[in-house]
């Protein structure tokens, strides 16, 4: 599979950066996305140029460390699929792809597809937390859950801090992010007593790290 | 000449162990608390409940990670469950069957003390997780769900959906935050621990690279805890995150930490098969699947059909056939072996040959397909969204992968290694698996160990530590350190050679899999040893890591930790040449049973192999901790 | 009083208001639609709900005043919330697709804006009678009437209203969504519920124009 890619490379959080032209001849249809940015590297490095810097951890779509935009698009086109976890035969061969990291002012840019998204951090630092001493705890079945309320909770939990959302969202508002922890904690007895001022402090938070406001425009979903 | 190492294991009934013990620990006067401060590596289950924890205490804590946030530490990943000993099903378990299941699981090779305190402690972690928002699964009545795990006769697991570890580290990450919100934790992030400052047996610090700047700092505190996860990249492929590393340890290690029981290493049944050699990771399908799915090959070696197209009698199930009473629910190490031996012998299917079916057919036909969806949707959808295969209507093809390292550095009873002053947390240390890890209790331990034994033990140790004493971070011996670091750095940079970081870490894997996986023998180990060698050589003539040391720099940061494997892959062989018997993950093909079972050798080999470092290439020092059995009693596993 | 003032002063805060004022709005405009298809019951009946609503006195001027502060609000934090996020993200994607939203949700301000400026042109007609054909204040039908012959202005109305479509259909969504309105009893139907108001709206409103320019009611 031979592939065009047009790549943003910045070498540093204040340099200029531009989109550069690649050309990969040996993709295939197995490899993963990242899979097929590691041969693009490997053949920059051997050719003695700069290889791409992107985030990547797990690869397994769980730990929240990659992301940035394919062909406009947070994470690819696939629909819950994170960019480690898209593979390469949603692509075709002669494909033009565009990758550009994740932009909102929130989220600077370290390097090339890199960028820094501590503002969701600073978020839950200011109350997206259940204030419980270790050893404090009564015992687990103390307080029972709903099933519904305990489901509510964990599909909520279940963001794994991509910050696509905020890429995604015209308004560049990590609102989603938010409310999914206010939700999770929120449906549950225990997360109930902080509500309203994890809320106060969060939303606060999220206006002063300059992330936009949410106008429900749904993109980011 | 061998060295034999005391556990500081208190005397005393197995029960009450760990209560008078924390009954004659000391304690820091709570106003001095403020006063000291405790450098923690790792913000995983083992390092962010341990940061939390001592902050809550009132220590000053600074954590380090890697990651740009707390939450990416590896524990993320983990997916099946957590054990304890609640006993809430009613179905017979007890505080005393996990610890007898831990121990006899471990193949009779851990500290008997240890896994006792860890089955105590599993039930407080629970409790912890639940008062921090962990959305366990539950009942419709509200109450918890448990199901039984990776081969269990009680249900004791507990878990959130396939996303146990996610949930875990988030209440972890939770607490964390919420103390560098108060000031209690100074959260270094994106910082890579290269070394660390040891000064007459006493470690007084760390020096770190900020991965941002290229920066080299160096921090002192009054006491470091590690808790950098396990080293499965060695292997270059495994289930662990693609910046999982061993350098962390491997530093302390030659800073002199021993290191003990290298060559445990658990190789995972159910893995999605290499497809080829670009691939970077492997995907784990978590254990669960096996309650309801069967494993087979063709019955003809080469048989190239579609898997439908067999049929019946012509399918070798096995694992049902070998073990008629556990079936598809052998430990981990019993079906990874299994599956080895058939693809060895040829019946492997896919492309490559390596790999075996594992087939939900007859699942589907008695449950329904709800009933596995429900059950499994979301492995099924991660299996097709790597594969393109729909698992409900062809057998998916899996096969074993690294996934979990019993070894790590040596701890006594409180978790410190024999370098004062540094304790180690979680899968960094060798202290409660033994030689296999049962399913659902590396994230049991983790939190065990940040949450309930760290922030007593380590109390313990700085009642007896002044923080006017502290060695500042500008003293000579710290200086020293960090110009070792900055030296490697250049060094590393200057070999201009032709040859990728990554080439060099495929092939070392590709020997360690080879030679020092699944299986081992003599021969197959000794070649590995000097092939490793002749790799190493050739990475620090050959290598090339472009950029400089001043900036942002992915290679930089991928050559360092290659580097460390190519050291510590050495010792791992080492030790599994040395280790001259079978036990749980170390398979010595000399060693087995008519069936092809692990053969234990207690007489000769009941200790832990805690390892002193002699030098680059050199032969290490062995220094045993022998292992005594006072309440289980050393039988042969059988599953059969 | 200060922890509102501190609450407002959230993005969310303001967000809140905004609905609601908006809500009121939405009352208002639908109220005004029903009463205005009066026309199509004749001369009489019109004028004299018109002259009924102009007896209320100081209901009516409550009833003014407390719009009139609701879109004051409505606007304003309209206007800042939308300054937050204008700075939210300075350097733009060059390639940039959307899955969701549309044309309606990222005109919204200007989308609002014409709709203030229609306000004030619309209140100046038909209220102030300042400006329009000669009218009368007592013949509000007749008024009518002469304005929708009137190609310019019914042109005008025409595309006020399509902008008032508009603005409502991602605004009622919005809206309940800000409020935590969801109907799941509605099932798939309420994901209608927007678009069927903001047709209603359309329709409702342009028929009386409409039918007055074709002849229908004279
Ligand atoms: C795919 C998968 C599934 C699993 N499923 C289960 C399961 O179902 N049940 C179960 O009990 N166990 C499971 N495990 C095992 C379990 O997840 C791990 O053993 C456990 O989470 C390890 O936790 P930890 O805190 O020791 O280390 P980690 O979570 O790996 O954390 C390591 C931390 O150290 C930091 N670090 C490392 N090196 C450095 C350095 N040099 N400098 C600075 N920081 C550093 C990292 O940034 C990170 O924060 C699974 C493991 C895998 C890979
Ligand atoms: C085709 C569309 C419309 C027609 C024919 C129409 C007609 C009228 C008429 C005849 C009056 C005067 C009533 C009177 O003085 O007795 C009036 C008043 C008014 N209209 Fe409309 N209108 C239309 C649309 C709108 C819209 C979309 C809005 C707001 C968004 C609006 C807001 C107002 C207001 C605020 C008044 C003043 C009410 C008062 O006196 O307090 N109108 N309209
Ligand atoms: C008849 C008049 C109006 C009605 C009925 C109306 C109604 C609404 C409604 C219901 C919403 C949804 C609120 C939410 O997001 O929760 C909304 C949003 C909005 N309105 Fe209006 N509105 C009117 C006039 C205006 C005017 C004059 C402006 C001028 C600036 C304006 C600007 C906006 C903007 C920018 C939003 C988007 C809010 C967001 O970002 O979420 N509106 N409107
Ligand atoms: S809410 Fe945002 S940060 Fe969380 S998983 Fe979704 S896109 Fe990623
Ligand atoms: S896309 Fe943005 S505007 Fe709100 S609904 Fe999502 S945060
Ligand atoms: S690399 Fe972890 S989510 Fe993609």
């Amino acid at each position: 599979m031979r592939l065009t890619l047009k790549i943003w490379r910045q070498a540093g959080p204040d340099q200029p950066g531009q989109l550069v032209d690649y050309q990969l001849d040996n993709a295939n249809e197995h490899m993963s996305f990242l899979e097929m940015l590691d041969v693009l590297n490997q053949q920059l490095i051997e050719k003695g140029e700069d290889p791409v810097t992107f985030e990547h951890d797990c690869r397994e779509g769980i730990c929240g460390s990659c992301g940035f935009m394919i062909n406009g698009l947070a994470h690819g086109q696939e629909k819950g699929t994170t960019v480690c976890q898209l593979h390469m035969r949603h692509f075709q061969d002669g494909d033009t792809v565009v990758l550009e990291p994740f932009r909102a002012d929130a989220f600077p840019i370290l390097k090339d597809l890199m960028v820094d998204r501590g503002g969701l951090d600073r978020i839950i630092e200011a109350g997206g937390f259940i204030s419980a001493r270790t050893g404090s705890a009564p015992d687990a079945h103390s307080v029972l859950v709903p099933k519904d309320d305990a489901d509510r909770a964990f599909d909520a939990a279940a963001c794994i801090g991509c910050g696509a959302c905020v890429a995604a969202c015209p308004n560049g508002s990590a609102m989603l992010f938010t409310s999914a922890k206010v939700t999770h904690l929120g449906s549950l007895p225990q997360g109930s007593p902080e509500h309203t001022q994890r809320v106060l402090r969060m939303v606060n938070t999220h206006d002063e790290m300059g992330f936009g406001a949410c106008s429900n425009h749904g993109e980011c979903e | 000449m061998v060295q034999t190492l005391n556990g500081n294991v208190p005397q005393g009934p197995i029960d009450k162990l760990w209560d008078e013990h924390r009954f004659n620990m000391k304690l820091v006067n709570p106003a001095n608390k403020r006063k000291y401060k405790v450098i923690v590596v790792g913000t995983g289950l083992g390092g962010g409940a341990a940061a939390a924890t001592l902050a809550q205490l009132g220590y000053q804590v600074e954590c380090f990670s890697f990651h740009d946030t707390p939450r990416r530490a590896h524990s993320i990943a983990a997916q099946g469950g957590i054990n304890a000993a609640k006993s809430y099903p009613g179905d017979g378990d007890s505080i005393y069957r996990l610890f007898y299941d831990t121990v006899k699981g471990g193949d009779y090779r851990s500290r008997e003390a240890n896994v006792y305190r860890l089955a105590q402690i599993s039930n407080n972690i629970i409790d912890q997780c639940v008062a921090l928002g962990v959305p366990f699964a539950r009942e419709y009545s509200g109450y918890l769900a448990n199901r039984s795990f990776g081969g269990a006769q009680v249900s004791r697991t507990f878990y959130a959906r396939g996303q146990t570890g996610q949930q875990l580290l988030l209440g972890a990450y939770s607490a964390l935050a919420r103390q560098i919100a108060l000031g209690q934790v100074n959260m270094h992030t994106r910082k890579e621990l290269l070394d660390i400052v040891v000064i007459d047996n006493r470690c007084h610090g760390i020096v770190v690279r900020d991965l941002v700047t290229g920066a080299v700092e160096r921090h002192s505190g009054d006491a470091v805890v590690m808790a950098t996860g396990g080293y499965g990249n060695v292997f270059y492929l495994s289930t662990n995150a693609m910046n999982s590393n061993v350098s962390a340890t491997w530093r302390a290690h030659k800073r002199g930490a021993l290191f003990a029981n290298p060559c445990y290493t658990q190789i995972h049944p159910t893995c999605i098969p290499v497809s080829g050699d670009y691939q970077s990771k492997l995907t784990l399908m978590s254990e669960s699947l096996r309650n309801d799915g069967r494993v087979w090959v063709p019955k003809q070696a080469g048989d190239s059909r579609k898997p439908s197209d067999i049929p019946e009698g012509e399918r070798d199930y096995y694992l049902e056939r070998r073990y008629p009473s556990f079936g598809n629910l052998v430990p981990r190490d019993v079906a990874s072996r299994a599956a080895k031996e058939r693809c060895d012998a040829g019946f492997g299917v896919g492309d490559t040959g390596r790999a075996v079916l594992l087939d939900f057919a007859s699942a589907i036909q008695r449950d329904g397909e709800d009933a596995i969806r429900a059950r499994y949707g979301n492995l099924f959808q991660m299996y097709e969204r790597i594969t393109g295969d729909d698992p409900y209507k062809v057998p998916m093809r899996i096969y074993p992968a690294v996934h979990y390292t019993m070894g790590g550095l040596w701890v006594d009873y409180n978790l410190q290694s024999n370098v004062n002053g540094l304790f180690v947390l979680g899968e960094a240390n060798f202290s409660d698996h033994g030689a296999n890890r049962l399913g659902a209790s590396a994230l049991m331990q983790g939190l065990a160990d940040g949450y309930f034994v760290i922030p007593y033990t380590l109390g313990n140790f700085l009642a007896d530590v002044s923080p006017a004493d502290r060695v500042a971070d500008d003293a000579s011996e710290f200086q020293a350190v960090e110009k070792d670091v900055n030296d490697r750095i250049e060094q590393m940079l200057s070999v201009g050679g032709k040859r990728t970081v990554d080439s060099f870490h495929r092939e070392l894997g590709l020997t360690m899999w080879d030679k020092v996986g699944m299986a081992r023998n003599e021969a197959g180990l000794k070649e590995a040893i000097a092939t490793i060698k002749t790799l190493r050589d050739e990475f620090w003539s050959d290598v090339c890591v472009p950029g400089k040391a001043n900036e942002l720099n992915q290679e930089l940061e991928k050559a360092g930790r290659v580097a460390d494997f190519l050291e510590f892959g050495e010792l791992l062989a080492y030790d599994a040449l040395q280790r001259d018997e079978s036990c749980g993950g170390h398979f010595r093909e000399e060693h087995q049973t008519e069936e092809g079972e692990a053969k234990r050798n207690d007489d000769d080999y009941a200790y832990v192999a805690a390892w002193e470092f002699k030098g680059v290439g050199e032969t290490p020092e062995l220094h045993k901790e022998d292992l005594e059995f006072e309440y289980v009693q050393l039988k042969q596993r059988s599953y059969k | 009083m200060s922890r509102a003032l501190s609450f407002y002063r959230t993005s969310v805060g303001k967000k809140i208001v905004m609905a609601v004022t908006g809500f009121m709005l939405v009352g208002f405009v639908i109220g005004h639609m029903v009463g205005h298809l009066g026309m199509f019951a004749g001369k009489e009946a019109y004028n004299a709900y018109a002259a009924f609503l102009k007896s209320l006195g100081a209901g009516l001027w409550a009833a003014r005043i407390g719009l009139l502060a609701a879109l004051v609000l409505h606007v304003v934090s309209a206007i800042q919330v939308k300054r937050q996020s204008r700075t939210a993200r300075s350097q733009d994607y060059a390639v940039k697709k959307n899955l969701e939203t549309g044309l309606s949700a990222r005109t919204m301000l200007y989308g609002g804006l014409l709709l203030l400026a229609f306000i004030g042109y619309h209140l100046a007609h038909f209220t102030l009678l300042v400006t329009g054909p000669g009218y009368s204040p007592t013949d509000a039908y007749g008024n009518m009437v002469a304005a929708f012959n009137v190609p310019a202005i019914l042109a005008v109305y025409i595309v006020a209203m399509i902008m008032l479509g508009m603005h409502l259909y991602h605004g009622v969504w919005s809206m309940l969504q800000t409020l935590g309105v969801d109907f799941p009893e509605l099932g798939a139907l309420r994901y209608k519920l927007a678009p069927g108001i903001a047709a209603v709206t359309i329709i409702g409103y342009l028929s009386v124009p409409l039918a007055i320019a074709i002849g229908v009611i004279k």
